[in-house]
Formats: structure tokens, C-alpha cells, sequence
């Protein structure tokens, strides 16, 4: 048992409700006022996006938020942060607390580099005196030395996130809240990220990292905790839950996925995947795929609704999490104009599936221009692709090569 | 050690009201650098910056003037008509551009309060304070129509600056009010204009509030920017009385619409994030 001084967080049967017509953007005044007049008022639907969590975290540990999109992780980091109350139970922080739920939050387009560190360092809780004394070491870890007295809108969006991180790492606060920050930036500065994250946690930071990236939280936390439609569904050893999470995805069935069954999804369902197949390029349904194959997916729907102008999206993630590639009826321009009540197909094929050897998750979304989600399914199938004579040398297929295959040549032009 | 508590019902009445100043007090420092941001992004990219503080009240004492004073040909109570429009300017520019920041002050930093937390009622009180420097900047226009007309320059024309108190009070209270609203109802956002259109038409700005009938004057100090305007006025010209029952009502009037703005503000900010 712990005492109270050794506990950074005590959360406890905290509970949050969101009433979804409170969430919906489009509430207007002509609304509200057609609502005093209508008899029939408008249904309040709710969503428990957290129930009962509770847990304590001891001073020093860093902790991973793991589970699905919308599964409560960020509410229950916005709640921690007190941007949102909670409807029931209490969070008990010992310690300054500051929360990232984004790099830069505040930065201001025309504001210079050096009064933007002021000013993002104060939003994020720190005083004038404690920017002063680290502005040096800001500036450097951002790399922007050059361009201190330049207005932001003139960085380039790289530049952007390495200030906002730069000022971040420099918070000197007791529990750090940080939300996917490291989702974004290339490697070298993910890298400098997960490192200064690591000084902290070093330091006797109290940590709780909200990431989709298993590898980092194997990497930063000893403990991870698993939430699951609003309710904490395991607490553990980092490496255990992780495996436990990964593994609740479900395997791989034959060339046909069912996914009219699946019952873990998001949208309104509208329209629905009912089911996937993966064809050859002549239109016979395969089970294996390889490196380089042209390939088809032919998805099913089922519409229990006219809807105007949907867009379908097909996503391939990485075994850890990384989104590797997307194409959506969207980004490629294929307007359909409206979808009847009832079944229907289509068929997305790929000149040559570029990915190296090995597991891959797909996720589907059906959803509206306007932000209206239909069906969306994370990681609902399970892909392995197998090794295949790609380059073609008999070497270099393999995922310790990187998840993408190029196709690429090499010259030498020797003797010049 | 600094412990926070976090819970569903939170602080009622009178405690609440405590625990917000107290955090206010603690986050000072921020308040100060959202005043700074406020004027800083005001002033950096517009080519006349500071002048624009100027420019605003004098080119509608100008229109006014040519329009309200020469053509219609509306008395001043026999001040020249530059000086008596641009005294009511100077406070009412002051108060509809406070009133209007604050009613948008919610909304236009929605990306911090989804974001971050601090008090939120840091947004209204930068707004309302940093408009008091171009108050401040545009009250310079004042002294140079008083020396042109060869109006006396006397002590009690200082007044004005605590006279300016109870105009932010009411611009803090009613534009808190309209930025809780305005969370839930982006109407709100073009209706604010309209609302200062018609605002100004009810308060003595064009005209003198000896125009109005004897038994209608009382409606005027229930316009509180209405009877400390007639208050400014009336510490400025030596000529004008000064009615300090008036100013006592418009003042007591813009510190209700205060306290009231502020404890509605307090009661609503914690839903701000998830209705925004």
C-alpha cells in the first residue's frame, strides 16, 4: 500500500458522459428556438466515454495510455488536465501538473519565434522567470537560433514542431500529462522527443503517455494501462499489456472476411462493411498476398439509409500501430453521388502492394464530406504479406529492410 | 507541495467565487501575456498600427459631424460639435470594441480551451484591458480638439479615467455573458454588431440627452454607458452640471452586470470544452 506522498495521481470511479447532441458543432439559435416550439424534443442521446476508471500512479513512474481510437484515453487525459469536468469521481494530483495534449498549443502565426516560446511557455503553466532561465536551452533543442526574430508564419511546419516540443520538454513540472505528441515529425526528431522524454521520466517525472505507437510506450514505460470502450480493461507490466492489446485484434480467416458481425465499431451505421475479399488481378479471390502482387480488394456494404455522397476509406497500419498508407474514394477523387437502401460493392485495386513482408492491420471508415462517420473499423482484418522475389535478387524481402518496398535501381557510373 | 482536486460538482456560490480569484491571482502572469499577445498581434501587421487607435474615433467624429452636426444641424449644448461627439467617442469606441472582443474572446481561442487549462476568465479581462490602451492612445485627439477650440484644460478632467471604470465593468460583464452564449450559439457572433448598432443609437452619442423629454431621461441612466457618458461630459466642460446621482446608478448598474456576467461565467466555463 502506498502513502499518500508516494502518489503522483489517485484517479478515482471517474466517470464521464457526454450528451451527443452537445457534441454535434451545428447547434444554432434557430435550432434551440425550433425546439421550444416542436413538441417532440430532441432526443438526447449520451456516450459514457469513461466509467468507473480508477488507479493511482506512483511518483516517478511513467504509465501508457493504451487502446482503441475513441476508446477514452484523451478524455480521460482532458479530464486529468481539467479542460472538462468529470460526472462523477475525483482525480487527486500532488504537484504542478502540466498536460500536452498538443505541441504548440497557442502559438501565434505572427507572433516572432522568441515571443512565441513566451507565450506557449505560459500557456503551458510556466512563469516568465523560469522561460528566461531556459531560453538558451529552447532554442537550442529547436534549432531555430536563426530564425528567433522571424514570425512563425514564415516557419516551415517542421520548424513549427520543433519549437513547440522545444518549449514543452523544458517544463519542469511534477506529473506531465502528453498526448501523441510524437505522432508527428520525422524520425531524427522523434527520436530527440522520446529522448528528452526519457530525461524526464529519469528525473523523477511523473509521466502519463498517451500513444497509438506500441514501441514507444515499450520504450518509456515500465507500466501500461489498457482503456476499452470507457472502462480500464487491464493494468500491467508494459510489455504484457501491450501484448494483450495487440492481440485482441483478432486473426486472420480466409480469403473472405466477415465484418458485417463485427461488433467494436464507430459511425452512425448508415452503411455498413458487411464483408472484404482479396482478389488477383483477374479477379479470383487469393489467400496469400505478396510483396509486389497487383491486387484487388473488393469490399461489401449495406445501406439502411439513402445517403448522399459517402466516401469510403481503406487504411494499411503497421503490427505497432504506424499508419503505412491510405487511400480513400476521397483523396482520389471518385465522387459517388448517393448510395441507396441495400447491398452494394466496390473494388479497390493496387498496381503492386509495395509492402516488405509481414503482419499489417487494416482499418475501413465510410464517411460523409461533412464529418459524419458511417462504419468505421479499426484494424478489422489482419493481413500477412508473404515474401516474394521483388528486386529480384533472392534478397532484401524482409521487414528488417523497412515496411515499404520501392521499386528502385541503382547505377554506378565508375571511373569519371 | 501543490495538490489539485478534481471532481464532478466542483465549488458552489460564494467558495467558487474565492477558489476563481485565487486562481486568477495565481495565473497572473498569463493574463499579462494574453494582454501583450492581444496588443502585440493588434499593432504588428497593419501598416499604420497605433494610428489606427486614432484613426477610428476621429474619422467618425468627421462623418458625424459633417452629417449630424453641420447638415441636421443637431444641438450640442453649445459645444462645438467635434469636441462634443468625439468626448462620447472616445469611451463608446472603447466600449464597443471591448464589448465585442469579449463576446468573441471564447470562441476565437477555442484551440486553448480544448487544449489547455486555465482560468478562462483570463479571455474576457485581457480583452476589456487591452482596449484601454487605445483608449489611451485615442484620448490624445481629445487634448488637441480642446486646445483648437480653446476649451479650458482644468483638474477635474481627470476624472475621466475613473469614470472609465464602470464603462470596462459593463463591457466585462456583458460581453462575458454574450461569450458564454456565444459557445453555444455562433448566431451570437453576428448578432453583437447589430446589438452595438443599436446600442449606440440608444445612448447619447450623436446627440445630447437634453433632446430628450423631461420624464424620458430616466431610461438613460439605465443605459449605464448612457449616463457615464453624459458623466464624462460633464467633467470635462466646465459649463455642463455634473449629475453624480447618474453616474451613481449607471455605475452600480454596470457593477451588476458584472458580478453577474462573472459568477455566470464561472458556472459555465467548465462546459465550454465539450460544447465549443
Amino acid at each position: 500500500m502506498l502513502t499518500s506522498s508516494d502518489i503522483a495521481i489517485r484517479v478515482d470511479g471517474v466517470s464521464k458522459q457526454y450528451r451527443l447532441g452537445e457534441l454535434s458543432a451545428s447547434g444554432s439559435f434557430r435550432e434551440a428556438l425550433a425546439g421550444l416550439f416542436s413538441r417532440r424534443r430532441r432526443e438526447l442521446r449520451t456516450l459514457m466515454a469513461l466509467e468507473d476508471v480508477s488507479f493511482e500512479v506512483p511518483v516517478g513512474q511513467a504509465v501508457g495510455l493504451i487502446g482503441r481510437n475513441g476508446a477514452g484515453k484523451s478524455t480521460l487525459l482532458k479530464v486529468m488536465s481539467r479542460i472538462t469536468a468529470p460526472t462523477a469521481g475525483r482525480i487527486l494530483v500532488n504537484g504542478r501538473l502540466s498536460s500536452l495534449l498538443e505541441v504548440g498549443t497557442g502559438f501565434h502565426q505572427d507572433l516572432t519565434g522568441r515571443e512565441n516560446i513566451y507565450l506557449n511557455g505560459s500557456i503551458l503553466g510556466m512563469s516568465k522567470a523560469e522561460v528566461d532561465a531556459k531560453f538558451e536551452q529552447i532554442v537550442e533543442f529547436a534549432e531555430i537560433e536563426r530564425f528567433l526574430d522571424t514570425p512563425i508564419k514564415r516557419y516551415s511546419s517542421g520548424m513549427r514542431l520543433r519549437l513547440g516540443f522545444a518549449v514543452a520538454a523544458h517544463l519542469d513540472h511534477d506529473v506531465l500529462l502528453v498526448d501523441e505528441v510524437l505522432a508527428v515529425g520525422d524520425a531524427s526528431f522523434q527520436k530527440k522527443c522520446l529522448g528528452a522524454m526519457d530525461d524526464l521520466r529519469r528525473g523523477q517525472r511523473t509521466i502519463l503517455f498517451v500513444s497509438h505507437n506500441m514501441a514507444a510506450v515499450e520504450t518509456l514505460c515500465s507500466r501500461a494501462i489498457w482503456i476499452d470502450r470507457g472502462h480500464l480493461r487491464m493494468d500491467g507490466d508494459a510489455p504484457a499489456v501491450i501484448d494483450a492489446y495487440l492481440s485482441s485484434f483478432g486473426n486472420l480467416e480466409g480469403a473472405r472476411h466477415d465484418l458485417a458481425t463485427i461488433e467494436e465499431r464507430g459511425g452512425s451505421g448508415a452503411i455498413r462493411f458487411t464483408g472484404m475479399e482479396w482478389l488477383d488481378a483477374a479477379g479470383r479471390p487469393v489467400d496469400v498476398v505478396r510483396t509486389g502482387d497487383r491486387l484487388r480488394v473488393r469490399l461489401y456494404y449495406e445501406a439502411t439509409e439513402r445517403v448522399a455522397e459517402p466516401h469510403f476509406g481503406f487504411e494499411i497500419h503497421s503490427q505497432m500501430g504506424t499508419l503505412v498508407a491510405e487511400s480513400s474514394t476521397w483523396s482520389t477523387g471518385l465522387e459517388i453521388p448517393r448510395v441507396e437502401p441495400g447491398r452494394g460493392e466496390l473494388e479497390l485495386e493496387f498496381e503492386a502492394l509495395n509492402l516488405m513482408p509481414g503482419r499489417y492491420r487494416i482499418s475501413l471508415w465510410i464517411s460523409s464530406i461533412g464529418g459524419i462517420d458511417y462504419d468505421l473499423l479499426e484494424h478489422c482484418s489482419l493481413m500477412d504479406v508473404e515474401t516474394s522475389d521483388v528486386f529480384p535478387s533472392g534478397r532484401g524481402a524482409d521487414q528488417r529492410f523497412g515496411l515499404v518496398h520501392f521499386p528502385a535501381r541503382w547505377r554506378i557510373q565508375a571511373g569519371r | 507541495m501543490q495538490n489539485t482536486l478534481i471532481s464532478a460538482a466542483g465549488s458552489r456560490g460564494p467558495l467558487a467565487v474565492a477558489e476563481g480569484l485565487r486562481e486568477l491571482w495565481a495565473y497572473r502572469e498569463l493574463l499579462y501575456f494574453m494582454i501583450w499577445r492581444d496588443l502585440k498581434v493588434r499593432y504588428k501587421q497593419t501598416a499604420l498600427g497605433a494610428l489606427w487607435a486614432v484613426i477610428v474615433p476621429t474619422m467618425t467624429m468627421v462623418v458625424f459631424t459633417i452629417f449630424f452636426g453641420r447638415l441636421a444641424k443637431m444641438p450640442s449644448d453649445g459645444i462645438a460639435y467635434p469636441v462634443f461627439s468625439y468626448s462620447a467617442l472616445l469611451p463608446w469606441t472603447y466600449f464597443s470594441q471591448a464589448l465585442s472582443n469579449t463576446g468573441n474572446c471564447v470562441v476565437t481561442n477555442t484551440d486553448l480551451i480544448t487544449k489547455v487549462y486555465f482560468p478562462r476568465l483570463i479571455l474576457p479581462l485581457a480583452s476589456v484591458v487591452s482596449g484601454l490602451v487605445d483608449f489611451l492612445i485615442a484620448s490624445s485627439v481629445l487634448l488637441l480638439l480642446f486646445v483648437y477650440y480653446d476649451i479650458d484644460l482644468h483638474w477635474r478632467m481627470l476624472l475621466v479615467l475613473p469614470l472609465m471604470l464602470p464603462v470596462v465593468c459593463c463591457a466585462f460583464g456583458a460581453g462575458a455573458l454574450l461569450a458564454i452564449v456565444n459557445v453555444r450559439y455562433r448566431d451570437i457572433k453576428y448578432t453583437i454588431p447589430f446589438l452595438i448598432q443599436m446600442w449606440l443609437f440608444l445612448t447619447p452619442v450623436i446627440y445630447p440627452t437634453s433632446i430628450l423629454p423631461e420624464k424620458f431621461r430616466f431610461i438613460v441612466a439605465l443605459n449605464p454607458i448612457a449616463g457615464i457618458i453624459e458623466g464624462i461630459r460633464g467633467v470635462l466642460f466646465l459649463e455642463k452640471p455634473v449629475d453624480w446621482q447618474m453616474i451613481g446608478i449607471s455605475s452600480a448598474i454596470s457593477v451588476t452586470i458584472m458580478v453577474a456576467g462573472c459568477l455566470y461565467f464561472l458556472r459555465s466555463e467548465k462546459k465550454f470544452a465539450d460544447i465549443i
